[in-house]
């Protein structure tokens, strides 16, 4: 019985040290864990010219314009900030104008130039009668109001 | 036949969807199907060697050396 | 306790859970059979992702089933390094091979969905990531529980692994919360309620339900064999040495 409570003592201290252990260490690689930094980011320039990064945010509403062989400028936007995106290339099947997107390349002369753009879905699924429905009543609020009910863009 | 072939389609997602589902099947049928086959060859072995225990005396029984 | 006393016979354990094999195995069945129906002809298509949200009934079972295996895996760990009990290093052996089948089908299926909506088979974010490592966590406790000619130290080594391991669990399920990732925050299980209409909560519901009777089947047929193979194990030792 005594040597069964040392172990479990044992187990429950290693378990507190190893916790501890992987907060700080994550704590300290916050930094590179977060996979895109927001236009809010760029504008308060937390983010070097010519510094190879990811953009994240929502694709503003009426701010596509396709060109010719595959280009394609938009605005980012994280409510707060916006950011001018050019791109040239295929985009995914996601990506439209108020869905999120995720884009790679470099700001210059304050334009974001990216190489690839990835779409970010939100966590609501439902049938295209229903999202319909919702519009009609007036009760939706869009990707936003994700951003604004938890905790700022990081949930975009 | 128009909505077979419009459902095999999956609004033009088949070459990720079905993938998707064929992938799940296989693997978990695979590890279902290895599990089941360890168990009863088990269970033969052991069957086998309490039989062969019954017969000579255990003093005598083969040295296997393979697990 | 005394309901971890009773089962602590490996022999009464097999005698009260042979006759469960049957059932888990209809249940199984019944429940994946009208998952996947509900969720392949009736569930709707999805108004974002058209008809790709269905890789959801099989991406997003496997995902928590990945969790949930390695949850009692580092359970299993726990009692078997602190309370000896012969079943726990039994039932996490025979859990670490179901556990790595449900999360590389949680990051294959993934994968195949990334790619249309994404737009990528693949990133390193946070979420992707501590799913990657979460694999090889269990490749490195099948391994290392293999690694020694006794296996009593080997499950002592793959146990430590475990509960070291099971830090990962908490930050793969708080990865989208903690930190922005490509990867969406939760659907199912957050604090306002789910984000998923309930014609495709359903066939969800039901695959996963259908998963974890899956997993408890594989679990007993696993420990059944696994016991045996120790009592062949005591009796050529026995013949050997006799």
């Amino acid at each position: 019985m005594k040597r069964k409570h040392k172990r479990l003592t044992f187990v429950a201290i290693a378990g507190v040290l190893i916790a501890i252990a992987a907060a700080l260490v994550l704590t300290a690689f916050d930094e590179n864990i977060v996979f895109f930094r927001t236009p809010t980011d760029i504008v308060q320039n937390k983010v070097k010219e010519d510094q190879r990064i990811r953009l994240g945010g929502l694709v503003e509403e009426e701010s596509v314009e396709q060109g010719t062989d595959g280009v394609v400028n938009f605005r980012v936007t994280d409510t707060a900030n916006t950011v001018p995106v050019y791109f040239q290339g295929i985009l995914p099947d996601l990506f439209r104008e108020g869905q999120g997107v995720v884009a790679e390349g470099k700001l210059m002369n304050g334009v974001f130039v990216a190489d690839e753009v990835l779409a970010k879905h939100d966590e609501n699924y439902m049938p295209p009668e229903v999202a319909d429905a919702i519009k009609d009543a007036g009760q939706w609020k869009g990707e936003g109001q994700d951003m604004n009910q938890d905790n700022g863009e990081s949930s975009l | 036949m128009n909505t077979i072939s419009s459902f095999l389609d999956m609004g033009g997602y088949a070459a990720f969807v079905w993938p998707s589902f064929g992938l799940s099947a296989v693997l978990l049928i695979g590890i279902f199907v290895i599990s089941v086959r360890t168990l009863k060859a088990n269970h033969a072995t052991l069957d086998a060697l309490n039989n062969e225990a019954e017969r000579a005396s255990p003093s005598e029984g083969p040295a296997q050396g393979e697990t | 306790m005394a309901m971890i006393e009773r089962f602590a016979n490996p022999n009464r354990f097999l005698t009260l859970t042979r006759p469960l094999v049957p059932w888990l195995g209809g249940l199984t069945l019944l429940s994946l059979g009208a998952g996947l129906y509900l969720g392949l002809f009736q569930a709707p298509a999805d108004y974002q992702q058209g008809e790709s949200v269905r890789i959801m009934y099989v991406h997003v079972p496997a995902a928590w089933m990945a969790m949930f295996c390695y949850t009692s895996m580092a359970i299993s760990a726990a009692v078997g390094l602190i309370w000896k009990h012969p079943l726990a290093d039994v039932a996490g052996k025979a859990t670490a091979p179901v556990g790595a089948v449900f999360t590389f089908l949680a990051l294959a299926t993934g994968s195949l969905w990334g790619k249309p909506m994404w737009g990528t088979w693949w990133v390193w974010d946070a979420r992707l990531t501590s799913m990657l490592i979460l694999f090889f966590l269990y490749i490195g406790y099948m391994a290392l529980s293999n690694a020694f000619d006794n296996p009593q130290r080997g499950a002592k080594a793959a146990a430590i692994l475990a509960l070291v391991g099971f830090i990962n669990v908490p930050i793969i399920k708080f990865s989208v919360d903690w930190w922005n990732t490509l990867h969406q925050p939760a659907s199912v299980i957050r604090m306002d309620g789910p984000s998923i209409h309930p014609s495709m909560l359903w066939p969800l519901l039901l695959m996963a339900i259908g998963y974890t009777l899956f997993y408890l089947w594989v679990l007993i047929i696993r420990m059944d064999a696994d016991v045996t193979a120790g009592k062949i194990r005591a009796l050529r030792q026995r013949r050997v040495h006799g």
